[in-house]
């Protein structure tokens, strides 16, 4: 790509992030500003992931961007498409061979390694915005680890309904001091966060904050001791490749009911048949 | 401050413009007492009351603070989250409209359950049997546990409001006109309410009002204020049946004569 | 029917574009619409898009939009992702606009002043009336005559600080905050309000500006003045150590004159609502002058009651490009979540039906 820099953004703007970045890995699940730039994709579509990733890609990195799970959904292939063009960095589908992975809404199935980095798209990063709009009083209630009001959302959750209603974007406790907001990810992608062995970055660029989970640190979803947090799946098996842990995608077949689930994560699905692997969809 | 008092201020100024709230303000407060502070509107009382709870700094003066364990501390000089952290913990305060101090989209339970969710409470089952015994402390029918405040009159939504201040046992709480804009019939049951809770609980009190009916009801102490001045202090019955101070005199009269 | 997953992502975005091309190019057998064209007669278009891109270039504008099929928020977006990659050499000497060539200035706090009240090229009394004339083609009358002394145009909120009565910023020499550079914390200062109201939506502003007439936070605003014309732009390079001037831009200004306002030690002055808007705008720049009033409401010791002044509210929405970034964002797929969501509702279903059965049985 003519013109522009190693990944599209200037060495100095890169330098800025990665000092938030590290900023960010210094104190786990807080927030920290940094100055957002406009980016060639519209805000909200992934452009604080973008930011990120671009920050910390080398010439030798492989990357691999997914969104919902998928390495061909279309967000997930205009982002690869853009930093092919623009960093010429080797491209994969398969999470092991990945050193750098972005995603949105997801986690990847296979465990992440020490050596790799998971960036996390993120829309909203305040995980108290439903409860208080207003930024400036949400960051005094982190500065003094006044989180009562999150605790009161769910008990009241659990007076309404029974249980917490929250299924996705459920928030995090990290290194037990700061509530935080793991992105989209469905409620049973939580505990995949904990002590992962893999750094995890999280890019919010309309909102303009960054943070991160350093390897092996502790998060813990929030519950009640007497309403403990469940990680739920749908309660089938994948029909392509018969998984039954994975979490899975609805698809609607016909117009009579008919359903067909299978796993969310397509690279964990195509590796699991490639082993041998087959659901009931596939067997029939 | 002496060794025994729980709250003490001297020499409080503030003026608000050419205007005087405070002028030299002395107050003690002993452990387990009410204090009433009575006036007219413009006498300071509520000033009084914001500058004592830290709420509002004087220009000039000293509000000290002794904890459970003896320690004494200056509150304007206090770092914010220390503030915070005592008016959810060892203080409370208990305003006129129950509304500026309530969720009213949250359940009764939910209200009376977050200070000890912010004290970290863990156990939903343990929370909402407190929040329920803490409703019956209040008259208020368990079975109102879960329903939105929304639903509730003026009279329970100052009950709830006591409730929720009261669950953490706090040693000092402030109120300010807390039966004001209630019925006659309601007044006179809150009234009784926070006679009982006070003394079972053994928790000091600040209290402002213009009501001497209010003061004479729940207060071991008064103070009379008239523009920013304390003009007699004493134990409530000798002020109200001996008035010295031609203003204190000119209030009880009035009270006599309506 | 066996299931085949859904592939073809990278196909189905290439022909996307290529559609989108075809569409904006219309039908072939129309001339293609030329830059020169959109920049000499959609001026105003091209106005708003240098605006909201927060960036001053005619004739990028109007490649923007072109590019955008006219759409104005996606042609502001075009021109913001392209000023990211630019290099930012020097900073400018603050504009004056007291020197500005004008072409177009009134006021509605006085009958008369020094320069009088010119009316420029304004739609302000024209009939409403569609003119299907210019179907056929327009050629414009000869222009009216200029008045050959340009006359002195002192602003308005000069005049009235002689006699001490407007209050006047303190001069200053201090960095301001720069918005493209730095996040920005609330509460926020003056310069980073005015920054994003810059180049904030019109649309947006012009509803906020509106509401606070209708009594949702106002302060009694007239125009004190409205200024449109060209103005020099001046850096100080380093090795001359003077000014030169590297270019002109057209800008829109406005000053609102708001209630008054004063204390015991200060005496009541008017206050002032400031608006500056690249190119001929002045709708925009008086619905940024009517919000930056609202907006100053805590430093003037007004109570906040009105969306219009509360400085969160305003300012995180007035950014048209993160507005549509975010509304936008809805269409990309969420199936992942809404399925958790379908599982949640029958699970709670579920429990809901055991119940009820567990108690009909009972």
């Amino acid at each position: 790509m003519n013109g522009y820099n190693f990944a599209y953004l200037d060495e100095q703007t890169k330098r800025m992030i990665r000092r938030a970045i590290l900023k960010a890995v210094a104190i786990p699940g807080h927030q920290v500003p940094f100055g957002s730039r406009e980016m060639p994709l519209p805000y909200g579509w992934g452009t604080g992931g973008i930011q990120v990733t671009a920050s910390v890609l080398g010439a030798n990195d492989t990357l691999k961007v997914i969104d919902q799970g998928a390495d061909d959904t279309t967000n997930a292939v205009s982002i690869r498409r853009f930093f092919a063009r623009t960093a010429g960095v080797a491209t994969t589908t398969h999470t092991a061979e990945a050193t750098v992975i972005q995603t949105r809404h997801r986690i990847p199935e296979h465990p992440l390694r020490e050596d790799q980095i998971l960036v996390y798209q993120v829309p909203q990063p305040e995980p108290l915005f439903k409860l208080e709009p207003s930024r400036a009083e949400a960051r005094r209630m982190h500065g003094l680890a006044e989180y009562g009001l999150m605790h009161v959302k769910l008990y009241e959750d659990i007076t309404r309904y029974g249980h917490v209603s929250i299924s996705y974007d459920y928030p995090v406790m990290v290194g037990g001091r700061y509530l935080m907001s793991p992105s989209p990810i469905p409620a049973f992608d939580n505990p995949k966060m904990h002590m992962m062995p893999a750094l995890q970055l999280f890019g919010a660029g309309r909102e303009k904050r960054i943070y991160a989970i350093p390897p092996y640190t502790r998060v813990e979803s929030l519950d009640f001791e007497d309403h403990p947090f469940r990680a739920t799946r749908a309660p089938h098996a994948c029909g392509l490749c018969g998984a039954e842990d994975s979490y899975l995608d609805e698809v609607v077949t016909d117009d009579k009911g008919g359903r067909l689930f299978v796993c969310s994560d397509t690279d964990h699905c195509e590796t699991r048949r490639a082993d041998g692997h087959t659901g009931t969809e596939l067997a029939a | 401050m002496t060794d025994e008092t729980l709250l003490s201020a001297r020499n409080l100024n503030l003026h608000f413009g050419a205007v005087p709230a405070l002028v030299n303000v002395n107050a003690d407060l002993w452990p387990g007492e009410v204090l009433a502070i009575v006036g007219e509107s413009g006498s300071g009382k509520t000033t009084l009351l914001n500058v004592l709870s830290g709420r509002m700094a004087p220009q000039s003066g000293t509000v000290w603070y002794r904890d459970s364990e003896g320690v004494q501390s200056d509150v304007h000089a206090m770092s914010a989250p220390s503030l915070r952290a005592l008016h959810r913990s060892d203080w409370g305060f208990v305003h006129q409209n129950p509304r500026d101090n309530l969720r009213m989209g949250v359940s009764a339970g939910g209200n009376v359950g977050e200070r000890l969710m912010a004290q970290g409470s863990r156990h939903y089952g343990s929370i909402r049997e407190e929040a329920i015994r803490w409703l019956a402390q209040v008259e208020i029918d368990e079975a109102r546990v879960d329903d939105l405040p929304r639903t509730f009159s003026g009279g329970m939504l100052q009950r709830l409001q006591i409730a929720r201040t009261l669950v953490t046992h706090p040693r000092l709480v402030f109120m300010d006109e807390p039966t004001g804009g209630l019925d006659v019939s309601v007044q006179a049951r809150l009234l009784d309410l926070i006679r009982t809770l006070v003394r079972r609980l053994g928790i000091a009190v600040v209290l402002v009002t213009h009501d001497l009916a209010v003061a004479r009801l729940l207060a071991h102490r008064v103070m009379v204020m008239q523009r920013g001045v304390v003009v007699e202090t004493g134990l409530t019955d000798q002020v109200l049946d001996d008035p010295q101070h031609p203003y204190t005199q000119l209030l009880v009269s009035s009270v006599l004569a309506a | 029917m066996a299931y085949v997953a859904v592939k073809g992502g990278e196909r189905a975005i290439d022909n996307a574009h290529r559609w989108l091309a075809e569409e904006r190019r219309g039908n072939p057998e129309v001339p293609d619409i030329s830059i020169a064209q959109i920049a000499e007669q959609l001026g105003r278009s091209v106005d708003r898009v240098m605006a909201e891109g927060s960036l001053y270039d005619p004739s990028l504008a109007a490649l923007a939009v072109k590019q955008a099929q006219g759409d104005l928020i996606e042609a502001a977006f075009l021109v913001r992702a392209y000023r990211t990659t630019l290099p930012r050499f020097a900073a400018a000497v603050p504009v004056d606009t007291a020197a500005m060539t004008i072409k177009r200035r009134i006021s509605a706090v006085f009958k008369d002043m020094p320069g009088g009240q010119l009316l420029g090229p304004t739609y302000d009394y024209t009939h409403r009336l569609l003119d299907f004339a210019l179907e056929a083609g327009f050629t414009p009358p000869p222009p009216a005559e200029l008045p050959t002394e340009a006359e002195e145009m002192p602003r308005i909120h000069d005049i009235l600080g002689h006699e001490g009565l407007m209050e006047m910023d303190a001069p200053s020499d201090a960095e301001p905050f720069d918005i493209t550079r730095a996040p920005m914390q609330f509460p926020a200062g003056r310069d980073a309000r005015l920054q994003s109201l810059a180049r904030g939506d019109e649309g947006f502003l012009l509803a906020m500006g509106y509401s606070t007439q209708r009594g949702w936070g106002g302060s009694h605003p007239f125009v004190g003045e409205i200024r449109v014309g060209t103005a020099s732009v001046e850096i100080v390079p380093p090795e001359l150590g003077f000014a030169i001037d590297i270019g002109d831009v057209e800008l829109t200004e406005c000053q609102m004159v708001n209630q008054f306002a004063g204390s015991k030690t200060q005496p009541p002055q008017f206050t002032r609502g400031y608006g500056l808007v690249f190119g001929h705008c002045e709708r925009k720049s008086m619905a940024m002058a009517l919000v930056d009033r609202a907006l100053r409401a805590a430093e003037l010791g007004e109570e906040i009651t009105a969306p219009a002044q509360m400085q969160e509210f305003v300012i995180y929405h007035c950014d048209n490009i993160e507005a549509t970034g975010f509304v936008e964002h809805l269409k990309l797929p969420h199936y992942v979540d809404f399925q958790s969501e379908l599982e949640t509702i029958r699970r709670m279903r579920a429990d809901a039906e055991r119940e009820m059965m567990q108690e009909a049985a009972q």
